[in-house]
Order: structure tokens, then C-alpha cells, then sequence
């Protein structure tokens, strides 16, 4: 019979391209490629910053020297050319005293198909954007209604000349030059990402978002984030990601700190949808990214991510709970098709009394992609009660995939109590077949099952994303049924 | 209404359906009656479009319509309902998003708009006092830890709400207690009208007490062998199925 079959689906979802792979043709100043001590003081010239910031990075680059690529994590890859790279891509139309009239008409055409058109954004009312095109950014809404409650939303240049105490303070306090090899790198030549302190007792009235993407061919992205939540204080944050597509691989190398002082909370949510390369595997977004988050006395810090894109992810979300009665928690939902690789998971780290942690990963591999749950629960010896809550996923389509999962428990306490929960399941014929009995097709279906299958973290999106959440895992998943 | 003829079917090469005539027309109920492995269910999958038996021979219509090259959604965008013996769990799907995702689907495929969602509650609201539905089971994850029960007014829920025009109810009876018969029964009877038509398949003459047929077919292996009125089936009931074999 021809009739539309899931082989048809397969074929028709394999040519489907890349949504957001477009690119603007925007006049830019990049930097000639390769990375020494020059390019590092360089890009601290070019974003004027003091010297203490120059010699920050010097440290950090020298450092990062010594260090070597680690290799532990389940992906494999062509190790990026660190000298073939251009560590700095502004677009020439920026100037930060410019008002939104004033931006490249391009731009603000690129914001547009990016579906997050900065005059939308504004009407939208309660959605304060930061957008990071390349390395700089570009906009900044919303500043003066967040100013009037002392919140500072900013470029993290912007925030090293203007709140230089608060950035000396706290930059590299939770994931230091040293960390790793890519914290070491982003440390050196980051040249931009967003910067927030949310003063003691304030609820920030709107979601605060970042949008990234890269423009320009041949440039790494190194956004650098640093978020200050002061006692008693509550920010939810989101940062959503996307690249054009390139047959060349791009690499994005990013830091987030987050700190969230007593009695606080921090909800930091992120869609990331990097170009994930093309069903042959070429091309596509490396992404290797620090994430972590310091709780004390109280406070509270939640990771979501939404994480469909990029060739390559390695990246852990993770809390330490330093004070006592925190709680961190961390909800993902990883889907990887065609050729991409995916090692993510998150560390929660129980140092305080009655810390609380909850991790709940759902991973959706399609097509020959590998997808990773990697984890550290780890109680310390002073944590006295502490309790985690793990639940990883996996959710197969097709034969030629992969689900791992692997969990590392380290429990110093004897009071702690920790439990963890793992399933594998596969998308049925018969799931398939019945929904197609009540009317819907195919490719509708397996989004229905698939949204299902990741209800609980969608769940914990604010609501302006969770919808855009839904189309991206609707997009991303190419693959087969069986 | 459905027009089945000469239908043979079969899945990795061995044949069940061997020959199936049958005429159902608007307004009818018929069952279909036989014994295990009589290829009752592989009728029913076979009507729905199910892609794991072939038709090597004959074909089925929907009002005039040969469905051969119709893939399974869209067989049910022209009004063909199967509610399933072992309804499948769709977990982290409510019944509600189900529901709607299916209607708006069907609405889509014939040209309509979405459903307003005040139209769809209301709709939800009617259809499932029909079924004797408790609201909060609507919220609920598809059929996840559903009894057999629920699973089975589930199914004539979403039969309610869609308004097939040819519904085949594939041994609705069975894992039902007498208080669920009867709710389903008279759910059926309800949604039945001069516009559609039932084909019943059942093992046992139970549910026919409740839905009464206008005709009885009993299938033995792969063929019809017998059709008569609604004492067909209380003559299969007093005598069993052995007589049929014997006879075939």
C-alpha cells in the first residue's frame, strides 16, 4: 500500500533542514584567528577593562596552556584547532550608546526569524532580553523598570566597568580560572554574556532572558555569565541558544556562575537549540560548557534545560550546597538525533545540614546519535540528613542509538539517604498505531509522545518557553519508530 | 456504509483473513462472533489500516471509497473508529490533550479550524457524563494504570467525541463488570444513529444483550461461515463454537 509509513517520516524529517540555520550578513569586526597572550590583552582593550580584569585573563590563559583537552566524557570527536579559531566577532553596527531605533536593520530582521524580535519582546512586558549576538550585546531591554527595584541587568562588560566591586567579588569564586580546561579557556578570552545581581529581598518581577547565538563563521562564542542572587532574593532566568548552520564545526565554550546567598532563589532555565550539524554528521555546534551553582543558608537553585541541539554537548549543571537546608535541583531533557553526541547531567554537591537534591533527566536519542546521563550525587561528611532523588529517563527511536547513563554516588554520611530510579523505554508501533487510529499522523504522534515522555520537565519551564520548548523537541526529532 | 469484499490478509505469509464478505449499511449494528484464532481482531486491524497485515486480495470500502491506499489517520479522518482491545498507555499524555490533539487533527484533515477551547470543554463535559466519567480521570495520563474498566470507557469516550461513522468495537466486553457493561452499552446505544453504523466483535453473546445486533456473523478461520439475526448468537452461546467446527 503507499501510504505515508514512518520510513516516509524518517526520509521526510532527515531533508527537513535546520529552521534557524540562516545568515545575516552583518559587517563585523573579527579578530584574525589563533590565540596568544596578545589576542587575550587584546580583547580586554577592545571591551576597555581595567587592569586587574587584563590580568584576570593573562592568568587564566596561562593556565589554560598547561592544561589538556579531557577525554573522559562518552563523545567522540575531532578535537577543535584551538590556533584556527577568531576569539573576537563584534558586528560592526554596535555601539552601546545606541537606542533600539538605532540598531542594524539586519539585526533586528535576524531577531525576527529568530522568532524574538526585540520590539515583540517589549510588548511581551515581562520578558527582559539581553541578547548576545556573536560576542557583544547588542540589546538590553527593560533596564530601567529592573533599575527602579536595583536589579542590574547587564553585559558582563558592561558590568566589569560599571560594578566592578560586585564582579572583583565574585567572578571565578564558583567555577575558577583553573576549573577545567574549557572554564580555563572561556576565562582567558570571554567576550561577553550577561551580568545580574538581584539585591536582599527582591523578587524579580519579570523573567529575565538571554538570547545567544553565533553569526559569524569561524568564531568560538565564550559567553561568560554571572548571577547574584542576594539573601532573600528570587530571579528566574532563561537563556536560549541557537547557530546558522556551517559544514565547519563551531565551538562554544561557556561559563555560568550562579550564586545564590541565604534564603534565596535562583531558577535559571535554558533551550538550547546550537546547530546540531547535518544528518552526515558535519558540521554543527561543540558545545562544552561550565555550569554551577553556590547555595547557602536556605537558598534554592533549580537548573532546567532543554538541551536539542549542538554536535557535541558535555555539560553538567550542577549545585553545591554549601549551606544548611538548601535545595538544588536540576530537570533536563537531552534529544539527540542524526550523528550528534550528548554526555550531560549535573553534580549536586551536599555540604550544609538537610540539604535536598532532585534530579530527574529524561534523555531522547533518535537516528546513530549517543546520549549520555552522567551524574555525581555526593555527600560530604558534615551533611548531616542530606537526601537526593535521582530519576534518569531514556527514551529510544529507531535501532542505531544509544542511551547511557552513568551515576556516581559518593556518600560520606550515614544519615544520608539517596535514591535513584532509571528507566529505558522505546517509542511502540502500537503507540504509534493507535494515535494514528484517532486521527494523527505519524510525525504528530511521536511529538505527543515525546512531550508526554518529558511532561515533568517541560513542567518546570516558565510558561512564555515551555511552548517554544514543545516545537523545538517537535523540530529536532528526526527519526524512526520501531 | 462499509463494504468488505473478498478480503484476504495476511502477516509473514501466513494467511488469516481468507475471503471476507460483508455489507454493513448506515444505521446497522452487526457482530462479528467466533472462536480464538478465527482472525476477528486481524479483521478489525485490518479495516483500521494497521501496516502489519497485508491485503493480498480484495478490498474494504467506506461509503463507495476503496481504503486500500488510505494510510491509518487518514481512514479515520473519513470516520473509521476501532476501539482497541488493549488500549495502549501513552504516559504524561492526559486524556484531555489526547483528546484534543486527536479532534483538532481530524478537524485539520477536513479543512476546519481548531475547535474553540470553549467548545471543547463543553463537548469534553457532555461526552463524558455520557460515559459516567469522573472529571478528574480526564486529567490523567492515557490509559496509564487505567483497570480494565476505564480503559474500555475510555475507548467509547473517544468514540463519543469523534462521531465515527463506522465504530468497530474489537471485544469492548471483555475485562468489563456487569455496572461498566452496562455504562458502555448505553454509550453506544446513545451515539448510535440512521448516519453510522457498529460492527461488534465478540467472543461471548454478553454485550449483545445490551447492544442488540440487526445481524450476526460468525467468523471461523478466516471466513465468515454463518450469518443470521440476533438468535445466532444465543444459539452460539447455548451450543458453543464446536458445532461451527464440525460443520467446517
Amino acid at each position: 500500500m503507499a501510504k505515508y509509513t514512518e520510513d516516509d517520516l524518517k526520509v521526510e524529517l532527515e531533508t527537513k533542514e535546520y529552521e534557524y540555520g540562516f545568515y545575516t550578513d552583518l559587517e563585523s569586526d573579527t579578530f584574525p584567528i589563533g590565540l596568544n597572550e596578545d589576542v587575550v590583552r587584546a580583547i580586554s582593550k577592545i571591551k576597555e577593562e581595567p587592569e586587574w580584569m587584563t590580568d584576570w585573563r593573562i592568568e587564566a590563559f596561562r593556565a589554560w596552556e598547561q592544561m589538556i583537552e579531557p577525554e573522559w566524557a562518552n563523545v567522540h570527536y575531532t578535537k577543535p584547532d584551538f590556533q584556527a579559531i577568531s576569539y573576537y566577532s563584534a558586528p560592526k553596527a554596535v555601539d552601546p550608546n545606541k537606542t533600539l531605533d538605532d540598531v542594524d536593520p539586519e539585526l533586528l530582521a535576524m531577531y525576527k526569524k529568530l522568532g524574538i524580535s526585540v520590539d515583540e519582546q517589549k510588548k511581551m512586558n515581562n520578558v527582559a532580553m539581553d541578547i548576545v549576538v556573536d560576542s557583544v550585546s547588542v540589546a538590553t531591554t527593560f533596564k530601567k523598570t529592573l533599575a527602579e527595584k536595583g536589579i542590574i541587568f547587564c553585559a558582563i562588560s558592561e558590568a566589569i566597568r560599571e560594578h566592578p566591586e560586585l564582579v572583583k567579588k565574585y567572578l571565578g569564586t564558583i567555577v575558577p580560572q583553573k576549573d577545567n580546561f574549557y572554564a580555563a579557556l572561556n576565562s582567558a578570552v570571554f567576550s561577553d554574556g550577561s551580568f545580574c545581581y538581584i539585591p536582599k529581598g527582591v523578587r524579580c518581577p519579570m523573567e529575565l532572558s538571554t538570547y545567544f547565538r553565533i553569526n559569524q563563521g569561524g568564531t568560538g562564542q565564550f559567553e561568560r555569565t554571572l548571577l547574584i542572587a542576594d539573601e532573600g532574593s528570587y530571579v528566574s532566568y532563561l537563556e536560549g541558544c541557537t547557530a546558522p548552520s556551517r559544514d565547519e564545526n563551531q565551538l562554544h565554550a561557556a561559563v555560568v556562575e550562579l550564586i545564590a546567598l541565604d534564603n534565596s532563589e535562583i531558577k535559571y532555565s535554558t533551550v538550547q537549540n546550537w546547530y546540531p550539524g547535518n544528518k552526515e554528521g558535519l558540521g554543527g555546534v561543540f558545545n562544552f560548557v561550565t555550569k554551577r551553582g553556590l547555595c547557602e543558608k536556605g537558598a534554592k537553585i533549580s537548573w532546567t534545560q532543554v538541551e536539542t541541539g549542538s554536535a557535541v554537548t558535555w555539560k553538567y549543571p550542577s549545585c553545591i550546597l554549601k549551606g544548611d537546608n538548601s535545595v538544588g535541583e536540576f530537570y533536563s531533557i537531552a534529544v539527540t538525533n542524526n550523528h550528534q553526541q550528548a554526555d550531560t547531567g549535573t553534580k549536586m554537591i551536599h555540604i550544609g545540614k538537610n540539604t535536598k537534591s532532585t534530579i530527574i533527566s529524561k534523555g531522547i536519542s533518535a537516528g546513530k546519535s549517543q546520549n549520555s546521563y552522567r551524574g555525581l550525587v555526593r555527600i560530604s561528611a558534615n551533611a548531616d540528613n542530606a537526601r537526593n532523588f535521582s530519576q534518569c529517563d531514556s527514551l529510544l527511536m529507531g535501532n542505531n542509538c544509544g542511551a547511557h547513563t552513568f551515576p556516581y554516588i559518593e556518600s560520606k554520611n550515614p544519615t544520608a539517604k539517596i535514591e535513584h530510579e532509571a528507566t529505558t523505554s522505546k517509542i511502540g508501533e502500537d503507540q504509534v498505531f493507535y494515535c494514528n487510529q484517532r486521527g494523527i499522523p505519524t510525525e504528530k504522534a511521536i511529538a505527543l509522545i515525546v512531550n508526554g515522555f518529558g511532561k515533568e520537565v517541560l513542567n518546570k519551564l516558565p510558561m512564555e518557553f515551555a511552548v517554544e520548548a514543545q516545537k523545538l523537541l517537535e523540530i529536532s526529532l528526526e527519526g524512526s519508530v520501531g | 456504509m462499509l463494504k468488505i469484499t473478498n478480503l484476504h490478509a495476511s502477516i509473514e505469509d501466513k494467511e488469516i483473513l481468507k475471503g471476507i464478505n460483508l455489507e454493513i449499511k448506515a444505521g446497522e449494528v452487526h457482530a462479528i462472533m467466533g472462536p480464538n484464532g478465527s482472525g476477528k481482531s486481524t479483521l478489525s486491524a485490518v479495516i483500521a489500516g494497521n501496516e502489519t497485515y497485508t491485503v493480498t486480495e480484495g478490498a474494504v470500502y467506506l461509503e463507495d471509497e476503496d481504503l486500500a491506499d488510505l494510510a491509518p489517520e487518514e481512514r479515520a479522518h473519513k470516520g473509521v473508529f476501532l476501539s482497541f482491545q488493549y488500549p495502549v498507555e501513552i504516559p504524561g499524555v492526559s486524556v484531555t490533550n489526547f483528546m484534543k490533539t486527536a479532534i483538532n487533527e481530524n478537524r485539520k484533515a477536513n479543512g476546519k479550524a481548531d475547535m474553540p477551547a470553549n467548545e471543547m470543554l463543553k463537548l469534553i463535559r457532555e461526552k463524558s457524563e455520557l460515559l459516567e466519567i469522573d472529571r478528574k480521570f480526564l486529567s490523567r495520563s492515557l490509559n496509564e494504570g487505567f483497570s480494565g474498566g476505564e480503559k474500555k470507557r475510555n475507548e467509547i469516550f473517544q468514540m463519543a467525541m469523534l462521531e465515527p461513522k463506522i465504530a468497530i468495537l474489537d471485544e469492548t466486553d471483555s475485562g468489563l463488570d456487569i455496572d461498566a457493561l452496562r455504562i458502555v452499552a448505553n454509550g453506544v446505544n446513545k451515539l448510535k444513529s440512521e448516519n453510522n453504523a457498529v460492527l461488534i466483535i465478540t467472543h461471548y453473546q454478553r454485550l449483545l444483550d445490551y447492544i442488540v445486533p440487526d445481524f450476526v456473523h460468525v467468523l471461523y478461520d478466516g471466513k465468515i461461515v454463518k450469518s443470521g439475526g440476533k438468535e445466532l448468537a444465543h444459539e452460539l452461546e447455548e451450543r458453543g463454537y464446536d458445532w461451527i467446527k464440525a460443520e467446517n
